[in-house]
């Protein structure tokens, strides 16, 4: 019999990082008081109407154009109708028959399938719901409508996965995405990123199976737990003769399980028709060739150029494109290091070379302590300026400080030893970590060395290479560690031939 | 200041103005007759005299000075579907029989701005459905000329009021003929303006796509006149029109001489009342007179109107009327025992027969399977009626007709027939699927005294051409002129200008 496959689509809603609701004035803020940021339309008073926030509209075009979609020139904004508490007007308002976006693609790598592209089906524009509280009052519920008309973008794909791994490595590709095209924080703690899974399995070459959606996986662990659960449960389900249900289920992260939540049958009717309220979503030309013209270059294309301009490897481009926090960081250091006067090789036309070094001090160093602090790079307490001006004094430039001192340097400038441009200068001149670059002041330690070391030279002279490190090193204690090695290396290979 | 308190709105204003009376004056006397007339005619849901008092006060202050706005102290009430800041507003209905609006509707924003005094909230059937004005949580509302029979609805006691002389003005809503049909029979002008002219913010949705705020009075001046307060974008309505100001009472003067007027055959069928057809007849004979000429037009699929309506509306209102749910504001009822216990019991409490039978029926037509069948079908035969309109005004400038096919009713004659009730707004709910503007003016009264509505129709926009229409017409008639007597229906009114 055919090997099982697994087939996999995801829904993901995306929260829009709009400072104000998707038909209201009130803030999207996360975390204020209860009920303190719903305006008359949000808790749906008598005779208010929704008023579409263009903040919101101008985010899904930015990200339809990221997955090269469609933007859909018209689109409807629909009523999906169901009664819940936290749901003030009794619907939702939504798109349902035409979305403002539709198709695009997301490229990744897939361990077993090398790299593919997951289509998407669509993007739409809706409204969050409240919340429900209900540990807090006893024998009842609080509704907190805060989150109530909080812009969201649904993107759904095509059933396209094949793996918890391809699904996770989508979400978290599209969790890149959102970012780097500034539409959603993609905090998901918050809940500003949250994904439903649709599983289903069969045999390899038959038709789809029953699927069963998993909902609020808020972390990529638990995604991949949820999948795999998912996938057990209906492979040994069927494999005992039994069949899988459409339904809702949940995923329990105490227990890694997932749970019925509802099935088909007990599925509403949302009676979706149009919104009255609001007129069709028009969107014209030149607000797309707008907001075209206002998108960061994308990760992937960014990538091409850094391996062409920089000759990086593939790993050390996908490093500085995780997201475009450090990609920008990379850019600029890169700037204001050829921006530094009288700094060897550093101008343009040494892209390939400052680019290895740069990328080198960002993914490595500043990676090890942005590791260290548990931060992300766009809280590093050193600017792109102050990074330059440290790899300035490197080898590879005025030579000014070894490599170990420029780390030192670095660790210093991140606990806030010294501040402002020039605080690189500032803590190697406070620490005198400066290198002894004077050929005649490193030729009298060297003269010293041969002198006091009769024995060791007698050795150098009989070819024996490691007495030679021997007295490299000697010449290095002698000045503390702050010769240029090369030049020491240089002058006494002269002195001793 | 005899007649100044019965005046019509334009009348008022200026008496105000030439301070003939002081604004306070003409309220404590407007107060007077509302609460003589209340008994009879159930017109009011809430009276504010504090108030309209205080209002009045701040009136006279600003005519003192003389910057005041144009109708400044001219009393006015408000259907109670519209919002009003710190007054009940309870849209006829037990379900927000207790509800405090925290806010003014834009309508009634504009209406403040231009000096005007609110009285009270006027009656109106139960989230404005109904034709009758029989389905008031309130009570049924009666009508000025004979307090056995109804005004009309579902904006009944606002028509009531205008019609017994107790405000010049009064504003109202109309979603299939809410408007023009109880003016038609109170014997007074209302008008329904273009969609998106009045913003729709603060009205109570009923049918957003075909809710109109407009507004009822005596003589097309006076509607134009309000129009003026009332019209204008707001950026809380989306479907509000963002287009110039314009004085709606500009055209007043202009000579009909040209005027062409279409004629439907649909609309002089059989199941009219042959009163309403002899007057309709004698108005145009009239407007012959004026230099106007009468062209035949067909609107072919305007007899789908009624069947049209009855599923749009519907779904519209049963969306629309979800957030009545007990949660946040409204009734709630006083025992349940979860969460869908107290959805059902709270809506089957707070919403009556007809608002019930609304949802049920909107329900049904937006369900899974019988979408298509009903609500996409009804509107793609709403465009079919929009493209008959517009081909008609190829050949004429107004479409003329009844109101509505009959006089007024007696109270109770068909509230056990919805299907019957329904048919009471033929005429008027086209121009509602179309959102062209509509008004009714009156134009004669049957054999039992009860008054006759003339619908006249226009394209987009041309609320300043249907005002000049119905007010050359009132320049040659006095039907506008008559007014109800109150005695031994009404009980006594106290006399004009007492105090």
């Amino acid at each position: 019999m055919a090997a099982w496959e697994v087939v996999i689509g995801l829904e993901t809603h995306a929260q829009l990082s709009t400072a104000a609701k998707i038909f209201s004035g009130a803030s999207t803020a996360f975390g204020a008081a209860p009920n303190t940021q719903a305006a008359a339309v949000d808790i749906a008073l008598p005779g208010v109407l929704p008023v579409l926030n263009r903040g919101a509209v101008e985010r899904a075009i930015r990200f339809g154009l990221a997955v090269g979609a469609t933007i859909n020139r018209r689109s409807v904004f629909a009523r999906k109708n169901y009664f819940y508490p936290d749901l003030p007007k009794g619907y939702q308002i939504s798109q349902y028959e035409i979305p403002v976006v539709s198709g695009g693609g997301v490229d990744i790598v897939s361990p077993t399938r090398g790299p593919i592209r997951i289509a998407l089906t669509r993007a739409h524009l809706e409204e969050d719901a409240g919340k429900s509280l209900h540990e807090d009052f006893h024998g009842m519920t609080g509704i907190d409508l805060n989150r109530a008309g909080t812009p969201l973008l649904e993107i759904v794909t095509e059933p396209d996965m094949r793996s918890s791994d391809e699904a996770v490595a989508y979400a978290k590709q599209l969790h890149a995405l959102v970012q780097w095209v500034d539409i959603c924080d993609g905090n998901m703690q918050e809940g500003s990123f949250r994904c439903d899974a649709n599983v289903s399995v069969r045999r390899e070459g038959a038709p789809l199976g029953t699927r069963c959606e998993i909902k609020n996986l808020n972390s990529f662990r638990f995604m991949q737990e949820a999948i795999e659960f998912e996938v057990r449960r209906q492979i040994a389900l069927i494999e005992d003769g039994g069949r899988v249900v459409q339904e809702t289920r949940l995923y329990d992260p105490d227990m890694h399980e997932t749970r019925s939540m509802r099935s088909k049958e007990d599925a509403q009717d949302y009676r979706y028709f149009p919104d009255p309220d609001l007129p069709p979503l028009v969107i014209a030309e030149d607000w797309i060739a707008r907001v075209r013209s206002g998108m960061p270059e994308l990760p992937e294309a960014l990538r091409e150029r850094f391996a062409e301009q920089y000759l990086l490897y593939p790993e050390g481009c996908a490093a500085l494109t995780a997201n475009r926090a450090t990609a920008e960081y990379f850019a600029q250091t890169m700037k204001e290091l050829a921006g530094i006067p009288g700094v060897p090789y550093a101008s343009q036309g040494h892209d390939a070379t400052n680019g290895k070094s740069v990328a080198n001090w960002v993914i490595n160093e500043i990676g090890a302590l942005l590791n260290n602090h548990q931060t992300d790079i766009a809280h590093s307490p050193i600017s792109p300026r102050q990074l330059a001006q440290l790899i300035a004094h490197t080898d590879r430039f005025k030579g000014t400080v070894s490599h170990k001192s420029a780390k030192d340097v670095l660790t210093a400038m991140w606990a806030g030893e010294a501040k402002g441009d020039n605080a690189a200068d500032a803590i190697i001149a406070a620490r005198g970590l400066a290198q002894i670059s004077d050929s005649g002041a490193i030729g009298k330690i060297v003269d010293d060395v041969i002198a006091a070391n009769a024995a060791i030279v007698a050795e150098v002279k009989a070819g024996k290479e490691k007495a030679f490190n021997s007295l490299v090193g000697k010449v290095m204690a002698a000045s503390k560690g702050k010769a240029n090695p090369a030049q020491v290396n240089a002058i006494l290979k002269s002195k001793l031939t | 200041m005899t007649g100044i308190v019965t005046g019509t709105l334009a009348q008022v204003a200026a008496a105000l103005r030439a301070k003939q009376l002081s604004s306070v004056e003409l309220t404590r006397a407007v107060l007077a007759r509302v609460d003589a007339a209340q008994g009879a005619l159930n017109a009011f849901v809430t009276v504010d005299a504090e108030g309209a008092l205080a209002q009045a006060r701040a009136a006279d202050a600003a005519l003192a000075k003389g910057n005041a706005p144009p109708l400044t102290g001219v009393p006015i009430a408000h259907k109670d579907v519209i919002m009003t800041a710190g007054l009940k507003t309870t849209c006829g209905s037990r379900m927000l029989s207790n509800f405090t609006a925290p806010y003014d509707a834009f309508v009634v924003e504009g209406l403040r701005k231009a000096g005007t005094v609110l009285i009270g909230k006027t009656n109106m059937d139960e989230f404005a459905m109904g034709s009758s004005n029989e389905t008031s949580y309130f009570g049924a509302v009666k009508n000025p000329w004979n307090t056995e029979y109804v005004p009309g609805g579902s904006s009944g006691g606002s028509a009531a009021a205008v019609s017994a002389r107790l405000v010049p003005g009064a504003t109202g809503t109309d979603t299939g003929g809410s408007i023009r049909q109880p003016a038609s029979l109170t014997g007074i002008c209302g008008l329904k303006p273009t969609y998106g002219v009045c913003s729709r913010y603060g009205l109570i949705a009923f049918a957003s796509s075909l809710d109109t705020p407009g507004m009822f009075a005596r003589t097309a001046e006076d509607c134009g006149l309000m129009l003026n307060a009332m019209a204008g974008h707001d950026a809380r309505d989306s479907t509000s029109l963002d287009r110039a100001g314009e004085d709606y009472t500009r055209e007043l003067p202009g000579s009909l001489k040209g005027l062409r007027i279409g004629l439907p055959a649909e609309y002089f069928g059989s199941g009219i009342d042959s009163d309403v057809a002899a007057a309709i007849d004698a108005a145009l004979a009239e407007f012959r007179r004026l230099g106007a000429t009468t062209v035949d037009i067909a609107l072919p699929n305007v007899n789908l109107s009624v069947p049209v309506y009855y599923v749009i509306a519907p779904a519209e209102a049963s969306s629309n009327l979800s957030r009545f749910d007990g949660v946040r504001y409204g009734h709630r009822a006083e025992k349940y025992t979860d969460l869908m216990d107290m959805y059902k019991k709270s809506r089957a409490e707070g919403f009556g027969a007809e608002v019930k039978r609304r949802i049920l029926v909107g329900t049904y037509v937006l369900s899974h399977g019988y979408y298509d069948a009903y609500y996409l079908k009804a509107q793609q035969v709403r465009r079919l009626i929009a493209g008959d309109f517009q081909r008609a005004y190829e050949k004429c400038d107004v479409i003329m007709g009844p109101t509505a096919p009959s006089p007024a009713f007696k109270i109770g004659a068909k509230t056990d027939d919805p299907v019957q009730m329904y048919l009471n707004d033929i005429f008027t709910i086209a121009g509602n699927l179309t959102g062209a503007p509509a008004m009714s003016i009156p134009c004669g009264f049957d054999k039992c005294g009860l008054p006759i509505g003339l619908q006249v129709q226009g394209n987009y926009f041309s609320e300043a051409k249907l005002l000049n229409v119905a007010h050359q017409y009132q320049q040659v008639t006095d039907w506008h002129k008559r007014a109800p007597t109150l005695a031994g229906n009404a009980g006594s009114l106290p006399p004009e200008g007492a105090k």
